[in-house]
């Protein structure tokens, strides 16, 4: 149809419009233009901050630099909780692009278990700090190391980083004393700062690791990042250096511990050993015990219920935690109670027959030996743990002065100063009895603490300690672990951290009982006569805590009754006796005779009065050992 | 006595000299004010990679040599070839449909002998506003109801062939040339208000047709922080750059997005982000105000060209060259989706720089050979 009226065609009024429209879009193209410029001007000024913020927030990252963690020392300046080096391999999540896709790459070329990267997903779903790395494999050999770093440029968001781990050379001797740290939990998490634990892979489980946490922990440091979109580090805007943690010196020593430890042998048991002078605690032995190196990293699944399921409690600590019968050890104490009171005195005799009764025709509370020991007084009573003696006494006083006189002694208390969950045993009052089982007490239920049995029960701690109270006659400090922090003397509440004393009414009591003690030894028919013959003098008292329930008539039978039905072998002793530089208490659980823990008492004490351990120690003497 | 410097200006552009090689000095002069400012930014975009910016010199002096030779050709001849050229390119792209190779599940090549790979719908983007120009060339304007449906389906019958291969960019460039030189031929303003007010409904009809993960694209569009990780990553990246350039921008080769690996593709689609970064708005105005320049002059080829055709060519050519450069720094910006289209002349590689430098070839041919009034 146009071709037919092309003729007639106005080419100027067609110049004009296509013209027009021209114009048209030079107008169409300001405006847009415009438009641009508003939306760039939109972001680049009025909203300039914000993106300003942002781009820093992309390329700056805050680093947390965890201090390294302080050493533990023993008495000696041996080391006890080391810092190693090690290398990790560690990921970034947020860099990664596809866990999947690194786990492939990564198993051809390292060994990776399956339980690696459980834990490592495990800790992907827990809080974390965005960017902050994860370690996938921990301790890599040097193998491994040369290994990956040949790769470490394609793998995006991985890194192998160094870092310090927790190491305890002795391994499972000290475990019970110097406990150890962990892998920081979302649980921990809660009870610390997390901003100073940002970066940190440790904190303090148990023991000594776990009470001075802040100490050892010291102050992270700070760094201030320019990284790339891979998380690179491009350089380092700002640094403040982290302060190290403090190191704590213990009262320990490291080869009474050992020593101590090895000569429980098979048996479980504690062996806890004081300074009378200072309460610092030079040995706290629980066997049976575990490599604390084990929870370093994570322990696996497997070897935890290994030791949480073991029949033995390896994981359990005896020494601050085991509720023991005191047995016999608690009769010097309740000899003191008798002459506190008025109840007894050096000179009173007692026959003791084979049993006590409290009412003629009643039961028969036997006494360890059949025939009974005769006319004895205070001291022989001691001398010989005649336990009719003990039955009469406590019979006499009643529970409330018991439970008065023991408690002076730290019994039924926690006094351990510086470690978490030591327990504070049992010493019982009708009060408590009400309050527990609704009951009166029993004249019968006195007879039994008497000798440390019925409800009595105390840890070897306590047991230590309050030896260490008699060793010296009447002051006391509390049990601590911890002498000096750093160079610095270690400074508790004061209340606590004080001399404390107990005053007798007739402060010659003390070294009367030193004496009876001192005779369990030296007389002929003391029950530690076998430890005669030291050139120092020992003082202490055996006991023999039952396990087993005899009935009233029943003999007691070693070789009949299964190991686990014998009966605990207890010591407590000190010496010299006249100025007690260590006081010793041990306790073999099924030991049967109490010969086992006074023999360990007598080896610690020569080794430690003399300075003279087995030579296979040496290497536990430590740098600044003097002497 | 002494002329001043303007007109010795206006004397030497016009010289006859220039009328001779078929040079338009004032379009060229302008586009080697881009071209020279691109290359500044690509050396800060590509991370200081001087081999990319002697590669893009390269792709340019190509650029520059298809110009000037297309520059020498009479526009009759181009009119002619137009039909031809546009039915040959709509058969390729049906072979490109059928036959063609391509990465990352679009297939946009064809293989040619020797390793060689042809892109068809980058040709098409020139030769479509030459088929729709050589439509309304002898027919009188403004076009009828009836043109218009014509036009309409020579327009959308290849861009429905690219966008399946698919290549939404280039679809959408095609269509736009396309429907410019329909503009320019005097399209009635009720169609335009008309096509305008309906665009909603068919984006509403659309939306109902659309699958989860196209809705889910418009969706990140629309709220580029509901996926900051995936396909909103860009976004936020390349706002982050441009917002914390503010006015006076970083400094060259100081822009920490940049320079760090934040900003993806900034040596391509994004390399806008780049120059707003290290120069801020002033940098940005500077860029907006020489593509202004290019558009200016092209536009004014456009408006004093000798017949129809070359007008409708002239122009629709220069509008489609302002479309890139606007999508493209709209998506980067944030008020447009995200659509592979690179910043014409700026960004690094792509045969669009030989097709563009091209367009302008087709410009100067049509400024330098009108007979002399």
């Amino acid at each position: 149809m146009s071709r037919r009226h092309q003729n007639f065609r106005n080419y100027r009024q067609e110049q004009r419009l296509t013209q027009n429209r021209v114009i048209a879009s030079a107008i169409f193209v300001l405006i847009m233009m415009a438009v641009l410029l508003a939306r760039l001007f939109y972001l680049q000024v009025v909203q300039h901050e914000i993106y300003q913020t942002k781009a820093d927030d992309n390329r700056v990252m805050l680093i947390t630099e965890p201090p390294p963690r302080g050493l533990i020392y023993d008495r000696n300046g041996l080391v006890l909780a080391d810092n190693r080096p090690i290398h990790s391999l560690t990921v970034i999540p947020e860099r990664v692009e596809d866990i999947k896709t690194l786990r492939e790459t990564l198993s051809a070329t390292i060994d990776i278990t399956d339980s690696e990267w459980d834990d490592f997903n495990n800790r992907l779903s827990e809080y974390r700090r965005p960017y902050q790395s994860i370690t996938l494999k921990s301790q890599l050999t040097d193998e491994e190391w040369a290994k990956i770093s040949v790769d470490l440029y394609r793998l995006h968001g991985v890194q192998v980083e160094a870092q310090l781990t927790r190491y305890y050379p002795f391994g499972e001797a000290f475990a019970h004393a110097v406990g150890y740290v962990g892998r920081i939990t979302a649980n921990d998490l809660q009870k610390v700062d997390r901003l100073v634990y940002q970066g940190a892979l440790f904190i303090g489980k148990t023991g000594i690791e776990d009470f001075y946490e802040d100490t050892l922990f010291g102050q992270p440091g700070l760094s201030k990042v320019e990284v790339n979109a891979r998380g690179r580090i491009m350089s380092e805007l700002e640094r403040q250096n982290p302060t190290p943690g403090k190191d704590l010196h213990l009262h320990l020593d490291a080869r009474l511990q050992q020593y101590a430890h090895d000569l429980l042998g098979d048996y479980k048991g504690a062996v806890v050993a004081i300074d009378p002078k200072t309460g610092g605690v030079l040995a706290l032995v629980s066997k049976p015990s575990f490599d604390p190196n084990m929870f370093v990293q994570g322990i696996s699944y497997g070897n935890y219920s290994v030791l949480r399921e073991s029949n033995s409690l390896p994981l359990f600590n005896r020494a601050v935690r085991g509720g023991y019968p005191p047995a016999s050890t608690i009769k010097p104490f309740m000899a003191l109670a008798g002459l506190e009171y008025g109840f007894s005195s050096w000179t009173e005799r007692y026959f003791a027959s084979g049993f006590y009764q409290i009412n003629p025709g009643g039961r028969r509370y036997r006494d360890w030996k059949r025939t009974g020991h005769g006319w004895v007084d205070l001291e022989r009573s001691v001398i010989e743990s005649v336990d009719t003696y003990y039955y009469q006494l406590a019979h006499k006083m009643g529970i409330t002065p018991i439970h008065n006189f023991l408690s002076r002694f730290g019994f039924g208390e926690s006094r351990l100063l510086d470690m978490y969950g030591s327990s504070s045993g049992l010493l019982p009052s009708s009060e408590w009895k009400r309050a527990k089982y609704n009951e009166s007490w029993y004249p019968g239920d006195s007879v039994n603490v008497g000798i440390g049995q019925g409800f009595m029960v105390a840890t070897p701690i306590q047991m230590a300690s309050a030896t260490a109270i008699i060793a010296n006659r009447g002051e006391y400090h509390y049990p601590r672990l911890v002498d000096k922090v750093g160079d610095e003397p270690i400074e508790f509440d004061d209340k606590v951290g004080q001399l404390h004393k107990i005053t007798l009414k007739n402060q010659g009591h003390w070294e009367r009982m030193v004496v009876a003690m001192r005779k369990v030894i030296t007389d002929d028919k003391g029950t530690a006569r076998r430890l005669q013959g030291t050139e120092y003098s020992i003082a202490g008292k055996t006991g023999t805590g039952q396990v087993f329930s005899l009935r009233e008539d029943e003999e007691y039978d070693a070789e009949a009754l299964e190991k686990r039905l014998h009966d605990h072998a207890l010591f407590m002793g000190f010496a010299p006796a006249e100025a007690p530089k260590i006081a010793v208490f041990s306790i073999f659980e099924n030991g049967g005779s109490s010969g086992k823990p006074a023999d360990l008492a007598k080896l610690l004490f020569d080794a430690y009065l003399y300075d003279d351990f087995p030579t296979r120690y040496d290497y536990l003497k430590g740098s600044n050992h003097e002497r | 006595m002494k002329d001043s410097l303007y007109k010795r200006v206006i004397a030497f552009t016009n010289a006859r000299l220039w009328q001779l090689v078929h040079v338009d000095v004032l379009l060229v002069s302008a586009l080697m004010i881009l071209v020279t400012g691109g290359l500044f930014i690509l050396y800060s975009a590509s991370g200081q990679n001087i081999d990319m910016v002697e590669r893009q010199i390269f792709r340019l002096t190509l650029g520059l040599g298809v110009c000037l030779a297309l520059a020498q050709l009479q526009p009759k001849y181009l009119r002619r070839a137009s039909p031809l050229l546009f039915v040959f390119l709509a058969l390729l792209l049906i072979g490109v449909l059928l036959f063609g190779v391509g990465a990352k599940g679009a297939q946009r090549w064809l293989a040619l002998p020797g390793g060689l790979r042809f892109q068809p719908s980058e040709f098409m983007k020139i030769v479509m506003p030459m088929m729709i120009a050589w439509y309304f060339s002898d027919r009188q304007l403004p076009p009828s109801f009836k043109q218009i449906l014509v036009v309409i389906a020579l327009i959308f019958i290849p861009v429905l062939m690219i966008a399946k291969q698919p290549d939404l960019g280039t679809s959408l460039i095609v269509a736009v040339s396309g429907l410019f030189v329909l503009f320019l031929a005097g399209l009635g303003w009720r169609y335009i208000i008309g096509a305008a007010a309906l665009a909603p409904i068919g984006g509403y009809v659309l939306w109902q047709f659309m699958h989860g993960y196209q809705r889910q694209r418009v969706l990140t569009f629309l709220n580029p922080e509901s996926d900051p990780l995936g396909s909103g990553w860009n976004i936020i990246q390349s706002k982050t750059a441009i917002g914390s350039g503010g006015i006076d921008g970083k400094g060259w080769l100081e822009g920490t997005q940049a320079q760090l690996d934040f900003l993806p593709e900034s040596h391509t689609d994004f390399i806008i982000a780049v120059l707003a970064e290290e120069f801020g708005l002033l940098g940005c105005a500077a860029l907006l105000l020489a593509y202004f320049l290019v558009i200016a002059r092209g536009l004014f080829i456009a408006a004093n060209a000798e017949d129809n055709y070359a007008r409708l060519l002239a122009g629709s050519l220069t509008l489609t060259f302002f479309v890139y450069m606007f999508v493209n720094i709209g998506m980067v910006s944030g008020i447009l989706p995200v659509v592979g289209v690179p910043l014409p002349l700026v960004s690094y590689g792509g045969t669009s720089i030989i097709t563009i430098m091209a367009t302008f070839g087709i410009l100067m041919s049509i400024q330098t050979h009108k007979r002399a009034r």
